[in-house]
């Protein structure tokens, strides 16, 4: 049977480009064309070559943010994940009532707009009206996340893991449901251990959703801005001042967009590695399993 | 149209000229000879479209290191991008 040959479905797909165009594109276009040069407002701009570049990559305030970003992502990736598997593991297998008042429950810090949790935690904290602050004062314990680096951290920390666990939970929650039974009944006539079944059965099937758990949570721990900057504002002094709060400052609190457009590039370019890792392992795990 | 607000300078209109023409070059030499996909060095499964890419993403790391270690001009950078590139799509 010969196949009509019809290709006008393609421009069912220009409205995307259109919209990807004017929300991405153009804008990242415009971002290229800053960072090779500077200005003091009135569309004025003049040709600095890769001179924002250089000072960027050898900025010291750059590097100690970094550094910050890196340690955060990596302390709620190692809480959040492990943390996040294991609540899915104690959540009822058969559907239920119980089983959807468990979902219901775990979704909810998921469904509040970032700023909103941002503001939960600084009034949660403060230790003249917020009920955490308080009552740690109240306990003895000299807490003050304005003024305590450590404490800063702590919370920013909590924070994140109290709105951003739930993300893990229902993926891992979703990749426990997919394995059949008949793997569970094989394992009981083995005499498997409950580790065994875990390290065997569990976690290999749980490998895919794992890996987009820990893509979604390192994007959005790694680019995070809202929450911390509501908390804290960066502070107490540049403690808590993470990438993105200090590519703002510089954009547009110093309107120093040449700096700022050769740093946003820059972490346009780390981000995308990462996800592009990860994405390749993704389909590779994929066709591995033959999904 | 008045587009000053996005600053275009004449080396940045060329690098974004040369993105779009691979592209271009990429999908015409894609549909005169298809290719199908091959598993390289990273032991990844790759079509000319992700050589390229991983080609301009790598060689834009390459420029950024050049640029700390040297600094500019990045005529050298750009040297060493073109045998990355050609390696890339060779052996990945």
């Amino acid at each position: 049977m010969n196949k009509t040959v019809n290709q006008k479905a393609w421009f069912l797909v220009l409205p995307v480009l259109v919209l990807v165009a004017f929300s991405a594109v153009i804008p990242l276009m415009t971002v290229v064309n800053y960072s090779v040069q500077d200005t003091f407002g009135n569309n004025i701009f003049y040709w600095v070559g890769l001179e924002w570049f250089e000072e960027i990559l050898n900025s010291e305030r750059i590097h100690n943010a970094l550094g910050r970003q890196i340690i955060f992502t990596s302390i709620i990736m190692l809480i959040e994940i492990p943390l996040g598997i294991f609540i899915a593991l104690q959540m009822p297998k058969k559907n239920g009532l119980w089983s959807s008042l468990c979902l219901v429950l775990i979704a909810l810090p998921l469904l509040i707009p970032w700023n909103v949790v941002g503001t939960i935690w600084q009034i949660f904290g403060r230790i003249d009206i917020g009920l955490l602050g308080y009552s740690l004062n109240a306990l003895g314990i000299d807490y003050n996340y304005v003024q305590n680096p450590l404490h800063a951290w702590i919370t920013i920390i909590v924070m994140d893991v109290w709105h951003w666990t739930s993300l893990v939970v229902l993926l891992c929650y979703a990749g426990l449901q997919s394995i059949p039974d008949a793997y569970y009944q094989a394992a009981k006539i083995d005499q498997a251990s409950r580790i065994n079944i875990f390290r065997y059965i569990e976690l290999p099937k749980m490998a895919g959703v794992l890996l987009i758990a820990s893509l979604l949570r390192f994007m959005d721990s790694f680019m995070i801005y809202t929450e911390p900057f509501v908390l804290t504002g960066g502070g107490p002094g540049n403690v808590t001042t993470f990438l993105s709060i200090d590519l703002v400052k510089m954009a547009i609190g110093q309107f120093d967009l040449g700096p700022a457009a050769a740093f946003s590039l820059m972490y346009f370019l780390v981000i995308l590695l990462i996800s592009w890792v990860f994405f390749t392992v993704m389909t590779n795990l994929d066709k591995k399993e033959g999904v | 149209m008045d587009l000053s607000w996005m600053a275009w300078t004449m080396p940045t209109a060329a690098f974004f000229v040369f993105i779009g023409l691979s592209l271009l070059v990429m999908s015409i030499w894609a549909i005169k000879a298809p290719q199908a996909p091959r598993i390289g060095v990273l032991k990844i499964e790759t079509t000319p479209g992700d050589r390229l890419f991983i080609s301009l993403l790598g060689s834009a790391f390459i420029c950024l290191a050049w640029l700390g270690m040297f600094g500019s001009p990045v005529y050298g950078a750009l040297i060493v991008c073109c045998i990355y590139a050609l390696a890339v799509f060779r052996w990945v």
